[in-house]
């Protein structure tokens, strides 16, 4: 156990201490380190490999769905690709890689800690989340094949009598271990971020990647305790007899839906907010500006979160037992911090010397594609337009929209932070290629998917009426969907062509938060020594001393 | 230290509200008592930050003129490598798979998270591996 202080030497460095660190090596290192950089990364290459399976899914949905009578699959297998196709993309990707791989990495670097406050908790995240994704996997290999219900698993579909496979029970416990490995995260954030701050470092100094990441780890103490009770009734009524959700013995199936999404609504948000807060990191950098508006981005970050939890009966309209009013009100206003965000992000690029970048351009190719997604989000919030669309492509549709928005961000915040991370640049004439394909893939995957929607197709179908229009579009989205694909292998490309080519030194983007101020990769413990803390942006303040320092960042006493 | 508490008690009282509202509204008890759960985990942590904003100095993280030797002194105790993180999971891994692959995995599974019990109390009290 390694107890730090803050040494001062005459020179007055901020030290974090000098002492070399001899762990152990290779596959011992990966078991026992709790070092939250080491976690960080394997959380990212694991997420990165769900990406990849859960992309590989897709690509055999949409070979299937590029004929009307597609005979690349069976029904029974069409129905586990999407089941698996959701619940891979969703719990295994883009969350654990929302909050378990950067976040992990980066947020204690950014507000000048030398770890995460509960380091061994941090490691058992991980090693729960890699058990969880194993075990959901696992539900493949079993006689029945894995969960076939989708990926919110709606009683009766998924009850003992029409779900009796293993793949279900595999499909609830890996959830349940994934669930516990959030949570702990979003604990461990939550402390690290409120007691492990570093001098100077004040609640509204901090990066708005770092304040993203703290709301989201309260929405997560929030919403996932509540799925891991859902699943626990879920497996009860299975095995034990009881008759929670079914109406046989006098149960309710909607109260599933509602426990389901009072998790699943804030679990948009906890995916969505910590790829916001990447690129309100990666949008002033590449702009040579200050963020425009921290702290209107602070306040939609928070009233994003709180007002995330009054939202969740909108997946339900069409149940008929839900308050439409209440729930249409409070979705519709969701609208106006988002479109804080999006204000506030064009506002920080107006004026701004923008250097396009890899990085930037990802960046905003997500607010492209998430303004997409999210004003076709506004449509399905009034009831009467979603009980035209319920269920049909046009919410498949606006849903891929807005995560492939996120994948976009995320892929930004690679391209961002990789050489932070390992301390070498990304190619960036491969990444751009992979933008392009990436971006104009998403739209040729989704817009012909809105219009499918509108006219009706119907969603989780493995064949659809032999309508010409109908098959153009779809083979459109599919070639959509195949771009999406290629450029997610040029990202792999990406890291081994230029694996340990071009040092990326310590700042190559001339940043401005604490992460930049230390070496690629940062030493354990992260800094050797920390600048003042003067505003939100102290490593740029560092490097330029002639600026004037930002007036907002100066006086909120505690 | 007096954000933090306004953050979460802002929150907290922001669910109470809504969920009252809808409560009260829709008379559905699932998520009136969800969102009003979700007001007392504001509430909860806020109001013990907000009993010690007032009990304590101004933490240098919380002074926005703080120097950098404001901040000098203990900070924490980090524990160096650990394996029993490693030893916990896989202990639940084998008791969720124990569900469904057969009881007898709970053999392995418990004694895993056993281990990791003790193990990881006594490496702690040992003062950690560096």
């Amino acid at each position: 156990m390694t107890t730090l202080t803050h040494e001062h030497a005459a020179a007055s460095h901020g030290d974090h201490g000098h002492h070399e660190h001899h762990g152990p090596r290779g596959i011992l290192n990966w078991l026992t380190s709790t070092d939250h950089k080491v976690i960080g990364l394997s959380y990212t290459i694991t997420s990165v490999i769900m990406l990849v399976i859960g992309g590989a899914l897709a690509e055999v949905i949409r070979g299937q769905l590029a004929n009307p009578n597609g005979h690349l699959v069976s029904f029974s297998e069409y129905n586990q690709l999407f089941t698996m196709h959701g619940s891979i993309m969703i719990y295994l990707f883009a969350g654990p890689f929302a909050f378990g791989a950067l976040a992990n990495i980066i947020v204690p670097i950014q507000i000048g800690a030398p770890d995460m406050a509960f380091p061994r908790l941090n490691a058992l995240s991980y090693w729960l989340y890699l058990s969880g994704a194993i075990t959901m996997l696992l539900g493949f290999f079993t006689s029945e094949g894995a969960a076939n219900f989708g990926w919110v698993a709606y009683p009766p579909l998924s009850d003992a009598i029409q779900a009796p496979g293993y793949g279900t029970d595999l499909w609830i416990g890996g959830l349940i271990l994934t669930g516990f490995s959030a949570i702990f995260t979003g604990v461990n954030i939550c402390a690290t971020v409120f007691y492990l701050r570093a001098p100077g470092m004040t609640l509204f100094r901090m990066p708005i990647f770092t304040w993203n990441l703290l709301v989201v780890s309260i929405l997560i103490l929030l919403a996932f305790p509540v799925l891991t009770a859902g699943l626990v009734m879920l497996y009860a009524d299975r095995h034990f007899g009881t008759h929670i959700y079914s109406v046989a013995g006098g149960g309710v199936p909607v109260l599933w839906q509602h426990i389901f999404w009072f998790w699943g609504h804030p679990e948009v948000y906890i995916l969505a907010l910590p790829f916001f807060g990447m690129v309100t990191e990666i949008i002033p950098v590449f702009s040579k500006k200050p963020v425009f508006g921290y702290k209107g981005m602070v306040f939609a970050t928070i009233t994003i979160a709180a007002l995330s939890l009054g939202v969740w009966a909108h997946h339900m309209f069409t149940t008929g037992v839900v308050l439409l009013p209440f729930f249409s009100i409070m979705s519709l206003l969701i609208a106006v911090p988002t479109g804080i965000k999006l204000f506030n992000w064009i506002g920080t690029m107006w004026g701004g010397q923008i250097w396009f970048s890899t990085a930037m351009l990802m960046a905003i190719g997500f607010v492209v594609t998430f303004l997409i997604g999210g004003l076709t989000g506004i449509y399905l919030a009034s009831p009467p337009l979603d009980f035209f669309t319920h269920d049909t492509y046009f919410v498949v549709a606006h849903f891929h929209s807005v995560v492939m928005a996120l994948v976009l961000g995320g892929m930004a915040g690679l391209y961002y932070w990789g050489p932070k991370i390992t301390g070498y640049l990304l190619n960036e004439r491969i990444g751009k290629a992979q933008f392009w394909l990436l971006f104009l893939g998403t739209q040729l995957f989704t817009i012909p998917q809105y219009w499918l929607g509108l006219d009706g197709m119907p969603r989780r179908m493995a064949i659809y009426p032999n309508n010409p229009a109908w098959q153009t579009a779809n083979t459109w989205s599919s070639v959509g969907a195949i771009m999406i694909g290629i450029s997610t292998l040029l990202f792999v490309v990406n890291v081994v062509v230029s694996w340990k080519k071009h040092p990326a030194g310590d700042n190559p983007w001339d940043g401005h938060t604490l992460e930049w101020f230390t070496t690629s990769p940062p030493p354990h413990h992260n800094f050797y020594r920390l600048p003042q803390i003067r505003s939100e942006r102290p490593t740029w303040d560092h490097n330029h001393p002639e600026a004037k320092a930002l007036g907002h960042g100066k006086d909120h006493s505690a | 230290m007096k954000q933090e508490a306004k953050l979460l008690l802002g929150l907290g009282l922001f669910f109470a509200l809504l969920g009252i509202v809808y409560w009260v509204w829709s008379g559905e008890n699932g998520g009136g008592i969800m969102i009003v759960a979700g007001g007392t985990l504001g509430f909860l942590p806020g109001s013990y930050y907000w009993w010690w904003s007032k009990r304590m100095p101004t933490r240098p993280e919380d002074d926005p003129n703080a120097t950098r030797e404001s901040g000098a002194g203990h900070v924490d105790a980090f524990p160096g490598t650990s394996i029993f993180p490693f030893v916990l999971g896989m202990g639940a891994f084998f008791t969720v798979l124990s569900l469904v692959f057969g009881m007898w995995l709970l053999v392995p599974g418990i004694g895993l998270v056993l281990w990791a019990a003790f193990g990881g109390t006594a490496e702690s009290r040992r003062g950690g591996t560096h």
